[in-house]
Formats: C-alpha cells, structure tokens, sequence
C-alpha cells in the first residue's frame, strides 16, 4: 500500500511532539524512521495506527485521505502496528492473545491457522503457552502472525529490535523482507543505526518532531548520525588500568529470580575492573547482580563483596555498593517525587528534617552538570528515559567501591548511551570496580575488559573482551561450545565507528 | 449425629452460601473486567432493604427481587461511573458508598422493621428432590439456592469459553491493548460493573426475603460483602475457586449451630462472630501458597507442588487502574 503523511502536527498541551511531518511509503518497500528517543517517531506513527489522533494534516493511503477513529478502523483498512509497548495480554495464552479482536472462530481452526502462518515465516509458536512464558521475541512474533492474519498491508513495527535476541533479530527481519517482496509497505521505528542499515531501503530522520533528512540505500553512516543529532557523538574509550584485590566473590552460588535463576555461579571481580554479562533475557545476568547487590540471597553456595559476607542491599550501600536496576520508574526512582524530592532522600544528617536547601543545591548542580532536560521541580515520571536515567547517575554515591548495574542504556538513543558511559567510566578511572548487563553484544564489547556469558542460569563462559568476538559470544549466549580463547580480531572491528 | 441431620446440616450449607456466591461471583466478574467495587457490604444492605419494603408493598417476591438487583446495579454503576469514566479512585469511591449504602439502608428502613413479610417459597425439583441424600441436599431449595448454584458453571464458561468473557478477561489485564485491537474497554467495564452489581442486589434480597427474612438492624447480612471481597482475592479471581471459598464460609456459619448444642457453656456470640476470624486465617493460609519459599519448598513434593499449583492465582493487571488514553 502507498502511503502519505502530509503536514502532521500533533500538540500535548504544550510539548509539540511532530511539527509539520510529511512522509512518502512506497509499496513493497521498507521504510526507516530513525531519530534520538523523545524525536517524535513514536507519536507519528501511533497517528497512522489510528491509536493517537494528529492535531492536524492528512493520512492517505492508495490516495484516498482517511481519518481513524480506533485502532480497529485502522487494521480494517489494513494499518497495523507493532507497538513498543508489546499490546498484548501476559496471563493469556498464545492461543487467546491470537483470538481477541477478531470474528470468533473454532479453537481448533484458530489453532490450525496460527500453526500454518507461523511455519511460513519460520516462527515458533506455543498455541497453549501462557504468554507471560515466552519471550519479548516470541511475543512479537505472535503479534506479527495476529496482524497478518487481519490481512494487513501496512505494518509498523515501533523499536522491534529492543529486548530480543540477535538471533531472533535475523528471524524478524527475514520475515520483513519477505513481507515486503509480496507487496507490503513495513515501516520500521528504530534509534539503532544498524537496524536500519540492515533492512531499510529508504530512511526518513526525525529530530525535535520535524523531518530532518531522508535519505536511500546505500546509507552513509555518518550522513544519518548528522541528521540525527547534528553532529556525530564520541564513542567512549576504554580506560586502562590493572585489576587489584577481589571485590565481588561468588562460590557455588544458587538463586531464585528471572526466567532461569542462577546455578552454581563460581567466579572473582577484582577491583577496577569491568566486567560485561550477556546472556538472552532472564539467562542469569540479572539474578547474578541482585545476588551482587544484596537484593536476594542464594539458597545454596555464598556471595562475597568488598571482603565479607553479603548482606540486605542497605549495609552493602555503606560499604560502596550501587546498584542501577533497568526498571527506572519501577524500582529506580519513585514516582510522583521530584528531581528536588530525591536529591532531598535518604541523605538525612538531623533525623526527621529534610534537608531541603542542600538537595536544592545538588539538584540544581546534577541538572547542570549531568544536562538533564527538566527542572528541580519537575516529577520524574515525566522527564524521558534517558533524563531519568541521568538523573539515576547524578544520585550514586561519589566514589562507589562497587557499581552493579542492569541494563544501563537499555532504550537510550546512540548519542545519550555514549554520555552515560563517559560518565561511568570516570567513575571506573577512580577505581570503581563496574558489572554490567546488557542484551546489546556490542555495547559490552565496547566497554567491558570482561565478559561472563550466562545461558540458563549457568556461568558458560569468562572470557577477556579483546580476544572475543560477537559471533563467539553470541554461540555462547545460545548454549554452544564455550569460545576458545584467544584467535579473533581486536573488538574494535566489530564495534560499529561512526 | 445421625445420617440424616448430617444431610440436612450440608443441606443448611448449600442454603447459607446462596447468597454469598451471588455477591462474590458478581464481584469476581467486575474484578474481572479490572474495576474494583468496594461498595459491596453497603449493597447488599440496601439491596436487603428494598428488596424487603417491594415485596412486602406490593406482595410480590419477584419484585422484591427485581429492586434489589436495580439497586446493586445502580450503586455499581455510580462506582463504574466515577472509576472508569471520571477516572476517581475506584477505592475511595467504593468505601464512601459502602458507608452510605448501609446508613441509607437503616434509615429509610425503619418503618419495616421488625414486621412480618412475604418469602421466597421452597420449590423442590419434581422427581430429582425424592433422591435418597442428593434430593435433600441440592434440591429442596428455593430459587435463588438453584441460581446461585447455577451461576457457578454459568460464569465460568462465560469468563473462559465465550468471545464477550475472553474479551472481558483482556480488558481487565490491558485495557489500551484491548482497545487497539477494537475492543471498547469502558463500554466492556461497565457492563460488568452493573451486571457484577445486579448480583450483589440480588444476594441482599436472598437474605431479606429467603435466608434472614424480614428487615433489622442489623439484619443479619453484614459483614458479608467484605468476605466476598475477600473471596474474590483468595478464589484468585476464578470463578470455582471463589465459589469454594463461599462454601467453605457457609459451612463455617452453620457449623455454629451444633457446636453451640456440643457446648452450651461457650457463650453464643463466639460461634455468631467465630466464622469471620477462621476464614481470615483460612484465606491468609491460602495465600501463603504464593510465596517463594512454599513454591521452593513444594519442589519435589509433587502432591503439595500440585495443591500450591491449585491455589495461585494472579490478579488482573489493570485491576483498579482506569485506562490511559484512546
């Protein structure tokens, strides 16, 4: 289907999310949308999907101007989107997230139906699996399959590459390709470049809500970061250093938590160093840093930190713990308290009394410092993820023994991640020893001297990151022979330079 | 105890949970649909009331019982009202109208108290009700016992086997992504919240017109609708399970009756009020089955893995949380 975008503005009271946006579909292609978190991407196209109506402008598909009242209108007429908050119901089945919002049919030839799609596109699918079992990845590809089945001929796909695995990736854009070669318009929301250079044939840059560039295959790297951000961010650099004494020590450690929990992890941090864990979602990264942190305990083997046994995360705070979890809103900050009210947290020197005029101080001095977009009075929940996550940064401790962090650039565009790594590893050149997760491969190989893979719950492999590579990692990651050491290419060439 | 008052003591159970399945089975399908009604032992109040003042003006059970159910499904309205359309918290709401209910219900009840009334009349099943033990026990009863009893089937395979129930079930987990695939979740939400409603009347009008007949203060009823939300939360929102915990209630009221023969020198108010706490104890015992220690302890016992199994129960996601949007 050939669509049009023509002039579309759309204001929230006074934030003027899309400023005047056109854009132009071709049938049968893939079409990028690409730009910084908060550039307007998401609001464009929840506009086309019908879920948000635009303040002004025109849709038109095949020509024909349409105006959506729902989301429903618009998949009848044959608009469907991937949404980056995956739409679906977690306590259901595969099968009833498969059922709802269509005419009823017998279980048995719904059943039959989801089978046969999936088998074209090369999905796995577990008609009777309750859904909250399966992966960002599966989940998706469900919601794909349900689309298609509606008879889509235009579909969205809002950030799809967050939280799935990279094999998983190359299962999706296959299919997208496919989709496309039999006449479907895809257009793919993303603020990874690789994404769109894998799959795109034509890009449309937003920044700020306006256009700011297009541009076709083949792409220049560096033209698309400029109209991204203006100008090309730094990449980080590796800071040296030599490790010291042990700071974190797992023996034989089991625990309850994620999809796998963690069995019997043995290994030792040494200070100043930083240690990179990659694994699918939930393989044992993320249990192993509450383990870290104090947050749970094993029920069988030990944990060690800074030199003694590990307790409540609150006693390992006083001994130079921090922990980042991934869920900022969640279990980060509090929602409903202002930047001001946090920096006025937990900090007390008189008991009961806040200490108001230093927090003003210090909140003043991080939004200065870290140039976090918003006020001191500004609630939390309503700055982006990536200001919440510089606000995160402007309150750890100033010299943590310890950094544990999950998921630290987790849905940060390319320019923020690199500013929240800068600041980490200044942190790291003061001796702070840093332990990471990150689903991203080349995040860890960018950053990390170290890197644990987990696959299951299980330690898998500990290998330096200058003698590994992606692909190596990534057999690791799905459960294959342990990387033999030592006979790849420096990280560098599989870091992607702009 | 002989056999036969053993049939009819069950027989007394079955008659007891009546009315405390309607309310919590109403309750578990407005739970269902993600909207909390916390008005419900103030309904049932007024439910009992104008169920009670009708039949007794107009001589008609029948309409006694229509105004209980326009009753519990105009008070739930008011909730959906404010919940889902004017986005109030749903809680405040509820407990404001769960306290007016029951001081309207005493007030503009008076002039019946205390007098003589009609009641629902016993309608045994023919044939079935002359069954040695089973006639007794399940079909001796009136129509509101046979009802409840019904319902249980009824708004399991409506929550789990029809397009509406899965529907209603979706809105209750995500109601932006029910309505992105065209679902209308306010529309889903107060439906459930009136239909929830009318069943909540229509438990108040089985005591006052059948179980507890006549009007009083107290009548008799209180206290009920908190249990039923209680229920509601241990059942895990499913409808079998809140009907076995209804039981179970039932059962603990009744069993008063001969523990007060067994000891006449307990004073009877401990066996009046002994229900309330036990089934709080029981209900806190349930839940404890959601905890990770008695899921790691259960591992490898299979009988208990299985009975932790059968209790677990998740809340809908979007339970009390109006929808953002659309």
């Amino acid at each position: 289907m050939h669509i049009v975008l023509d002039d579309i503005h759309k204001r929230y009271g006074r934030v003027h999310a899309n400023r005047g946006v056109s854009l132009e579909v071709r049938a049968g292609t893939i079409h990028g949308v690409l730009g910084e978190n908060g550039a307007g991407k998401s609001t464009l196209m929840r506009i086309l999907a019908g879920y948000t109506r635009p303040t002004s402008g025109r849709i038109l598909l095949d020509g024909d101007e349409v105006r959506w009242r729902t989301p429903a209108e618009a998949v009848a007429r044959g608009v469907g989107m991937l949404y980056q908050d995956p739409m679906d119901f977690l306590a259901m089945t595969a099968l009833e997230n498969y059922a709802l919002g269509r005419p009823w049919v017998p279980a048995r030839e719904l059943r039959r139906d989801l089978e046969a799609r999936a088998a074209e596109l090369g999905f796995a699918v577990h008609p009777e699996m309750p859904l909250e079992r399966l992966t960002v990845g599966e989940r998706q590809q469900l919601e794909l399959l349900r689309l298609l089945s509606l008879g889509v001929g235009v579909l969205i796909l809002d950030e799809p590459t967050t939280g799935i695995s990279g094999v998983q990736r190359e299962i999706l854009f296959a299919a997208l390709r496919r989709l496309a070669e039999q006449g479907r318009s895809v257009l793919l929301v993303s603020h990874k470049l690789e994404d769109v250079e894998a799959l795109c044939d034509e890009v449309t840059v937003l920044r700020q809500g306006a256009v700011a560039g297009r541009a076709e295959r083949p792409f220049r790297t560096r033209e698309l970061l400029e109209m991204m951000f203006g100008q090309p961010p730094a990449v980080p650099r590796r800071v040296a250093g030599a490790p010291g004494e042990p700071v974190l020590v797992f023996r034989d450690a089991w625990a309850t938590g994620g999809r796998a929990g963690l069995r019997g992890c043995s290994t030792t941090i040494r200070e100043g160093e930083v240690v990179g864990l990659a694994g699918v979602e939930g393989a044992g990264q993320n249990a192993f840093l509450r383990l870290a942190a104090g947050l749970n305990r094993p029920y069988r083997g030990g944990v060690e930190v800074c030199g003694a046994p590990a307790e409540g995360y609150r006693r390992l705070r006083q001994r130079g713990v921090a922990f980042l979890p991934s869920g900022r809103l969640e279990e980060g900050l509090v929602a409903g308290l202002s930047v001001l009210d946090h920096f006025a947290l937990g900090r007390t020197r008189i008991p009961f009394l806040a200490p108001w005029r230093g927090a003003a101080e210090r909140a003043e001095g991080a939004i200065r410092r870290y140039r976090i977009r918003g006020e001191p009075g500004t609630p939390v929940e309503a700055l982006s993820g990536g200001n919440q996550q510089r606000v995160l940064l402007a309150l750890l401790p100033e010299r943590p023994r310890l950094l544990l962090l999950e998921s630290p650039t987790r849905g940060l565009d390319l320019e923020s991640a690199h500013w929240v790594w800068e600041q980490l590893l200044a942190h790291k050149a003061r001796g702070t020893t840093i332990v990471f997760s990150s689903p991203e491969l080349d995040e860890i190989l960018m950053v990390a001297e170290r890197v644990l893979v987990f696959h299951d719950g299980a330690l898998v492999a500990d290998v330096k990151a200058a003698e590994t590579s992606v692909a190596e990692l990534g057999s690791a990651i799905a459960g294959k022979t342990p990387p033999a050491p030592a006979r790849t290419p420096s990280p560098e060439a599989v870091v992607e330079a702009p | 105890m002989n056999e036969f008052s053993l049939v009819l003591l069950a027989a007394s159970v079955v008659a007891t949970a009546a009315p405390i399945l309607l309310a919590s089975l109403g309750e578990t399908l407005t739970e269902r649909a993600g909207l909390i009604n916390l008005s419900l032992d103030g309904t049932i109040l007024l439910a009992a009331m104008a169920a009670f003042a009708v039949a007794h003006d107009t001589g008609s059970v029948g309409l006694g019982f229509a105004a209980a159910a326009a009753v519990g499904g105009a008070v739930a309205a008011l909730v959906g009202f404010a919940g889902v359309i004017l986005g109030v918290s749903q809680v405040a709401v509820g407990f404001v109208l769960t306290l007016m209910c029951r001081d309207l219900a005493y007030f503009l009840g008076n002039p019946y108290s205390r007098i003589q009334g009609p009641q629902v009349p016993p309608l045994p099943v023919p044939g079935l009700a002359e069954l040695p033990v089973l006639g007794p026990l399940l079909f001796r009863h009136n129509a509101v016992v046979y009802l409840s009893l019904l319902l249980v089937p009824a708004l399991w395979w409506v929550l789990y086997r029809t397009k509406w129930g899965l529907e209603v079930r979706a809105v209750g987990e995500h109601p932006e992504a029910a309505y992105a695939r065209g679902i209308a979740p306010r529309q889903v939400q107060m439906v459930c919240a009136v239909v929830g409603g009318a069943l909540v009347g229509l438990a108040g009008a089985a005591y006052s017109l059948a179980l507890k007949p006549g009007w009083g203060r107290p009548q008799g009823a209180e206290g009920i609708g908190w249990i039923a939300l209680a229920l509601v939360i241990f059942g895990g929102w499913h409808p079998v399970k809140v009907a076995l915990g209804a039981v179970l209630f039932a059962l603990l009221q009744v069993a008063g009756i001969p523990l007060q023969e067994a000891f006449p020198s307990v004073p009877a108010q401990v066996f009046q009020v002994a229900p309330f706490p036990l089934m709080i104890f029981t209900l806190l015992f349930m839940g404890l089955s959601q905890r990770e220690s008695v899921e790691r302890w259960a591992e490898g016992r299979p009988w208990a893995k299985r009975l932790v199994g059968a209790f677990r129960g998740a809340a809908p996601r979007a339970l009390g949380r109006p929808m953002k949007g659309g």
